[in-house]
Formats: structure tokens, C-alpha cells, sequence
């Protein structure tokens, strides 16, 4: 039970990236793989923070300003130069290695010494349900917050960027401004997941974020195979979805290694698993 | 309200493909007039559209609109005196949003788009009363995304959605090209209407003669870059359709 209890923790720890992806790709259309790196850099951030004693607010802020920066420099990169989207994502996560690696000063830093997140409501015994409290409290906030973002009028322009953007410009927006945003907010969202990560890992690594871009991408399509076929459109049951989607990614990792699948090969799992999420519903349709 | 000043636009200019597609136009419009532009294809009248949009920067000349120079901006700041009617219905609305979303922004098209909810229920019964004068039957349906409507619903509500928001001018570019002929009419009545309603300075670019020769106050014929003719007044109110069809001859 405490297995997938486990699973379902980091389900709502990769929520971040989960709606990261949501907003970069369903909401932008843009492919942004930034990911890796920007995941990294929130955990190498809060690490770093956390073993030099900094305040939990301090480095909540900082985890988001790091992943705001490098979704902007993908954002400025794209739009400014013209560069495809994909290209520009992968040159910030390149560089980001090295500035991650300059963070952390060396490739692994842990962190079960230093009180952090999971310390929080010293009340409660510590434990798996009580991490999984904490998360899910951390994670409705977040939920809540850029659920009301998507409903202001600030939101509604980036939705229509990514979906009609002559319509938008017409409209009097600044179309590369507003990507610029779009992806500075979907790496900030990631760059929470590796402050959530690291802290329930209890280590920073600069490995941490290799494959992290498919639990995204994966969890997004979980959740959008389920809004197309119900035909969803409130923005509040899509990012309800999205957090779904990432717990039940995690749950089916969970299940495979438990059925005694090698650990090593998780990533080809994970990418299999992906394959056939995505594969299915065009098989299905196909014979149709 | 617009004025067009030597303006020429030469696209790839010293490449293989260079194209002169606008060679010194002098254009200007009054307010209230609604000019209608017809030419052959590759005469120049949608880069004459898009110039005036901002969509397109001429390569010489001044625009200017409401007395501001605007030559050097962009289109997405010009877009508080301009409103824009594309050819293609899917690009004058935001398919996956809903018809209230779409509205929402078009009734901000002058204002910046803030991080408040604008979306009150006032707004919305304003919204499903304007929507109500189509006699569409969209005004209950303003959740729906727009992409589920008809070209022809879609882009009666553009035309609405045009005139939310401190409007000055209106560019039509083929508006009916992509419908069938009865939405066609209807759209180009709802056009008129709005333009005389809302007092709107227009300019609307069109393939169909019997169209151009039923709207507008003003007519104008581009050939190769230029303004072949240009008739207003009781001569294009007595213009016949068989004229027009000479034009071309």
C-alpha cells in the first residue's frame, strides 16, 4: 500500500511538470523541452539554498525566478530569432547542464540533513501521509492559482495565442510577449516540481531531470485523450485532469516495477507506455 | 481617416523572385466611406489591405490613420483604431475558445488584457443580447467553443465581435470568399448594417463584382501595383454591374 502511497506522492510532485507541459503545449502549442533542464534547476536551486540554511520562502521564490529565466531564454530564442521551438529549447537545456552543475558544485548534493518542506507540521508524525498532505495542500494552491490566471482576461489572450494567432494579434496582443510569458511560466511550474522532488528525495542530482519531459508529456496526454473524448472545457476539471494524469502515470510505473519489471529499463517503459497512450486512440479512430 | 502616401512594396527585392506588388499608391479615404477594392489576382489589393493593417510594412511611403503616422507600427498597435474581417472564418476567432472567450478579448481589442476576470454576468447578457440581433439562434450557446459553428455563424460573429470594442475602421479582406452563396448575402448585410450603425470607416476587398457593385460608397480597380480607377458619388451608386465586367474585359 505505502508503494503506491509512494507513487502517488511523486505523481503530485511531477504535477509542476505536468501542467508545465499543459500550458506550453496545449495552451501554446509550442513543443518546449526546456523541461529537463528547468526540472533540474529547481532542484539544484533548492539544494543548494537549503544546505546553505536560506529561508523556505527565499527559496520557493528563487526556484521560480530560475525556472522563469530559462523558459524565457527558450521564449526569446524562438520568437526573437526565429529559431523553431524545439531547437531553442534544446540549446537552453544544454546550457542548463553546465549552470546546474556551477550550482550544485558537484553532481550529487543530499539533503536529509537539512529540515525542509517535509518538516512542516512537526504536529504529525512524519511518514508517507503526511508528505502526501503537504504536497497535495502545495499543489491546490498552485492548482488554484493558475487555474484563476487562465480565467482573467490576461488568460484567455494566452489561450487564443495558441490557438488562432492572427485573431490575436488583430486583437491588439503582443503575440511574441505573450509566448515569452507563456513559456517563463510553464518552466517556473516545472522548475517546482525539482524544488518538490529534491525535497521528497532528499537529494539534488544533476541526473534528476533526464526523461522528465515524456512524465509531462505522458501525464498531458493521459489527461487530454480524456477531455476530448468527454468534450471538457472547463478550465478547472482540465487542470483537475492534468493532475490526474500525472498521479496515474506514476501509479502505472509503480505497477510495472512491482511486477517485477527491471528498474533499469523504466525509461523504455516510460517512453512504451507514452507510445501506446498516444498510439491507441489513433489505432481506435483509424478503424473507424 | 486613412491616408496611403507613395507607397510601394517590392517583396525579395534584388532575389530571383522579386515581386512589385505595389508600385506608388496615392489613396485617400474619408471618414464614413467605404470603399470597395476589386483586381485581378496578384493586382496588389490584399497587399494594400495588409498595408494599411500593419500586417505588411510598405518598403516607401508614410500610412497614416486618424492623423497619426503609423508606417513603422506594428499591427497588433494599430489594432485600436482597426478591426479585421479575414478571408478564412477559422482566423478571425479563436476555435478552441469559447463564444464568450473570443468576445471577451474582442471587446479589450484597445485595452490591455489584465489579470482580472472580465467575464461578469453583465458582460455576458450584453454579449447574448448583441448576439440575439443575428436571429442565429447563437445567444444560448455562448459557452460553446466557436470552432463548432458554421463558417458562415463564425464569421457573422467576427463581424459583431468588430465592433465590441472603440472601433474606427473596418477591413474586410474577401469576407464570403470560403462561404456559400445565401451566408454570403447575409454576411455582407450585417456588414452594412454595422457599418452604418457604428458610423465606420471601411475597406473591403472582393473577387465578386455583383457585390462590389451593391455595397460600398466608393470603387476602386488595382492593376499590376496600381489604381487603375477610382469612382465615388452618384457615379458608383449608377455603377452597373455590366460596366465593371468591362473593367476586366
Amino acid at each position: 500500500m505505502e508503494f503506491y502511497l509512494t507513487a502517488i506522492l511523486q505523481g503530485f510532485c511531477f504535477a509542476g511538470i505536468a501542467f508545465g507541459i499543459y500550458i506550453s503545449m496545449k495552451i501554446f502549442n509550442i513543443p518546449d523541452i526546456t523541461t529537463d533542464g528547468s526540472y533540474t534547476l529547481g532542484g539544484a536551486v533548492t539544494g543548494v539554498m537549503l544546505t546553505h540554511h536560506q529561508p523556505g520562502y527565499l527559496i520557493f521564490l528563487s526556484v521560480l525566478l530560475a525556472g522563469a529565466v530559462a523558459g524565457a531564454l527558450t521564449g526569446l530564442i524562438h520568437t526573437k530569432l526565429k529559431i523553431n521551438a524545439l531547437l531553442a529549447g534544446i540549446l537552453v537545456m544544454t546550457a542548463l547542464y553546465s549552470v546546474n552543475l556551477t550550482i550544485l558544485g558537484r553532481s550529487n548534493v543530499p539533503l536529509l540533513s537539512v529540515a525542509n518542506l517535509f518538516f512542516a507540521l512537526s504536529s504529525i508524525p512524519d511518514g508517507v501521509s503526511k508528505s502526501l498532505l503537504i504536497v497535495v495542500v502545495f499543489i491546490a494552491m498552485i492548482m488554484l492559482i493558475i487555474g484563476y490566471i487562465l480565467k482573467t482576461d490576461f488568460g484567455i489572450a494566452m489561450r487564443a495565442t495558441g490557438n488562432s494567432e492572427p485573431m490575436i494579434r488583430a486583437l491588439g496582443v503582443n503575440t511574441d510577449r505573450m509566448k515569452i510569458t507563456g513559456l517563463a511560466m510553464a518552466n517556473a511550474l516545472t522548475a517546482l516540481s525539482g524544488y518538490l522532488m529534491a525535497q521528497q528525495q532528499g537529494y539534488a542530482d544533476i541526473n534528476m531531470g533526464i526523461g522528465s519531459v515524456i512524465i509531462g508529456l505522458g501525464s498531458v496526454i493521459i489527461a487530454e485523450t480524456i477531455i476530448n473524448w468527454l468534450q471538457i472545457t472547463s478550465v478547472w476539471l482540465n487542470l483537475l485532469l492534468v493532475l490526474t494524469g500525472a498521479i496515474v502515470f506514476q501509479l502505472v510505473l509503480a505497477f510495472t516495477l512491482s511486477i517485477g519489471v527491471d528498474a533499469n529499463l523504466l525509461k523504455l517503459v516510460t517512453a512504451l507506455f507514452v507510445l501506446i497512450i498516444v498510439g491507441i486512440p489513433r489505432l481506435i479512430r483509424r478503424e473507424i | 481617416m486613412i491616408a496611403l502616401n507613395d507607397i510601394s512594396k517590392t517583396f525579395n527585392p534584388g532575389k530571383a523572385n522579386e515581386v512589385n506588388a505595389l508600385g506608388s499608391v496615392n489613396l485617400q479615404i474619408a471618414e464614413g466611406e467605404y470603399v470597395i477594392i476589386v483586381g485581378a489576382n496578384g493586382s496588389g489589393k490584399s497587399t494594400l489591405l495588409n498595408v494599411i493593417s500593419g500586417s505588411i510594412l510598405p518598403s516607401e511611403g508614410t500610412v497614416i490613420i486618424d492623423s497619426n503616422d503609423v508606417t513603422k507600427l506594428p499591427e497588433h498597435q494599430r489594432s485600436k483604431w482597426i478591426a479585421r474581417i479575414f478571408q478564412n472564418p477559422l482566423l478571425g476567432t479563436a476555435a478552441d475558445l469559447s463564444i464568450i472567450d473570443n468576445f471577451r478579448l474582442a471587446a479589450l481589442r484597445t485595452q490591455t488584457k489584465s489579470l482580472t476576470i472580465g467575464k461578469t454576468t453583465e458582460f455576458k447578457n450584453k454579449v447574448r443580447d448583441r448576439i440575439a440581433t443575428l436571429n442565429m439562434g447563437l445567444e444560448n450557446k455562448l459557452e460553446q467553443p466557436i470552432g463548432t459553428l458554421s463558417g458562415g455563424q463564425r464569421q457573422a460573429l467576427t463581424l459583431l465581435m468588430s465592433v465590441m470594442d472603440n472601433c474606427k475602421i473596418l477591413l474586410l479582406d474577401e469576407p464570403t470568399a470560403a462561404l456559400d452563396p445565401r451566408s454570403a448575402a447575409n454576411i455582407l448585410r450585417i456588414a452594412d448594417d454595422i457599418i452604418k450603425q457604428f458610423k465606420l470607416t471601411a475597406v473591403m476587398v472582393t473577387h465578386n463584382l455583383k457585390d462590389a457593385v451593391n455595397y460600398g460608397s466608393r470603387m476602386i480597380q488595382m492593376d499590376e501595383g496600381n489604381i487603375l480607377k477610382d469612382i465615388t458619388g452618384t457615379e458608383k451608386s449608377t455603377l452597373k454591374q455590366t460596366d465593371v465586367f468591362e473593367w476586366f474585359g
